[in-house]
């Protein structure tokens, strides 16, 4: 079976949006320049990139342009963690180290055990999976140990009085931190196949793959989804709390957003 | 037992933490024995140097879980005898430390401060969440450990707690020391301090 959108398949896609942009005017949304924007830009967007991954998935070429894609991504990644978490110090250089982690760690077992084979096709889809997967995470956690030590100040000075280093005196902080951001991810690994079939085993049963095949593949990058998480998180997290005490172990002030 | 008193922002919370190294002086140094504490290990000073804040703070667990914080093998006999000398009774060990009253919580507080074997006590307005009677329990306390050869350094606004429990008044105002004496003494105190006790 042929799942190739002819250029005008794509056309004739376009009656969903007439849909609903028809909904939008019908019920007074005034939401058509949105969803018109929206639709037009979401289909440049893809266009651009396609073309840019046409040359770089090309076989002739070297790997050194996917490596640059994959680092351009954890640059774009860790920007956006940094906008999203501004108030905590740092974050920026945490972020890019959490990602930089996760590459290495999770990356490293995939092609390292040749669970994938170490080629641009295979290499930018996974990092693109690491990475958007795990930023939310990022950001909740890296906000989550910022607020709780803040919020909390009350107690880990009390902790800290008692002679505790700063690392154990912020340790129950961390830790429901790491488990607020982790829990989800395990919720989702847990309801994957149930509730939603993940978007790519969608596409490899689109191109025609065996629904067997294509589930050994969602398996990894569930896995690898999982592992990414818990590298970033677990980097934010302990860097975010360090980066609140200073080496005699005081906890630094942190002044409260203005109302 | 020396009382610190003063009007609101003059400096008394600073001064204990300071005290107990959670600040760090801007000018000027702090001694404890005769050492510089900016010299000393900030961790091993604090055990030496115990402190009980304003407001209680009971950590998540039950009231045993909240004193082997401050010492992670203590002995179920080693955390009764810290309750008690907080006037709690050991069956207070498996209690969730987040039902405790204030009165009581306040005084695991200190009990947790105990188990670290401090040689001094700070104590940061630690009544001003407590109504009277438990109040009265904590003054008590805060009395014996000075009898008994602990000295305590006791902040306060409230000067009928001053009088009750001082052998010695630091005063502070705007940031620094006022007046330094006897209880007795107050009354050849300056304007300034005289202005703050209202009996000028």
């Amino acid at each position: 079976m042929s799942t190739d959108i002819s250029w005008a398949g794509l056309v004739g896609s376009l009656v969903l949006i007439a849909v609903a942009i028809a909904l939008s005017m019908w019920q007074r949304l005034q939401l058509e320049r949105s969803i018109a924007w929206a639709s037009a830009r979401a289909l440049v967007q893809l266009l651009l990139v396609g073309l840019a991954l046409r040359f770089v998935l090309d076989p002739d070429r070297s790997l050194a342009w996917a490596w640059g894609w994959v680092l351009l991504m954890i640059a774009f990644a860790s920007l956006t963690v940094a906008r999203r978490a501004r108030e905590v110090p740092s974050v920026l250089p945490l972020a890019i180290a959490a990602f930089g982690a996760a590459a290495v760690v999770s990356l490293g077992v995939l092609f390292g055990f040749g669970v994938f084979p170490l080629e641009a096709r295979a290499l930018i889809p996974m990092a693109g999976l690491m990475v958007g997967n795990s930023m939310s995470a990022t950001v909740l956690v890296a906000r989550r140990v910022f607020e709780e030590l803040r919020d909390k100040r009350d107690e880990v000075e009390a902790r800290l009085a008692l002679g505790a280093a700063s690392a154990d005196a912020a340790r129950p902080y961390v830790r429901a931190a790491l488990r607020t951001a982790l829990i989800p991810q395990i919720e989702t690994t847990k309801a994957v196949g149930l509730v939603f079939l993940p978007g790519a085993m969608t596409g490899l049963i689109l191109a025609g793959v065996d629904p067997l095949d294509a589930v050994r593949i969602q398996a990894a990058v569930m896995y690898l989804v999982l592992g990414s998480v818990a590298t970033t998180t677990a980097v934010v997290a302990l860097g975010v709390s360090r980066r609140l005490f200073t080496a005699d172990h005081r906890l630094v002030r942190i002044s409260r957003p203005a109302e | 037992m020396t009382v610190v008193a003063g009007p609101s922002g003059a400096g008394k919370s600073t001064l204990l933490r300071l005290c107990n190294r959670l600040e760090v002086p801007t000018s000027g140094r702090i001694c404890f024995r005769g050492d510089d504490v900016a010299g000393l290990d900030p961790r091993h000073l604090r055990r030496r140097v115990g402190m009980v804040f304003q407001r209680p703070t009971p950590f998540a667990g039950t009231v045993r879980d909240n004193l082997q914080v401050a010492e992670p093998e203590l002995t179920d006999a080693a955390a009764a005898d810290a309750l008690e000398r907080a006037e709690l009774e050991r069956s207070f060990l498996d209690r969730p430390a987040h039902e405790l009253s204030g009165g009581e919580a306040q005084r695991l507080c200190l009990a947790r401060t105990l188990v670290t074997g401090p040689e001094v006590l700070l104590m940061d307005e630690p009544t001003s969440a407590l109504d009277p009677q438990a109040t009265g329990a904590l003054e008590r306390l805060g009395r014996r450990f000075a009898d008994t050869g602990v000295p305590v350094l006791w902040v306060t606004h409230d000067l009928a707690q001053m009088h009750r429990l001082a052998d010695r008044v630091l005063v502070l105002v705007d940031g620094r020391i006022a007046h330094d004496g006897a209880l007795a003494t107050l009354d050849d105190a300056s304007p300034a301090v005289r202005s703050f006790l209202g009996t000028s």
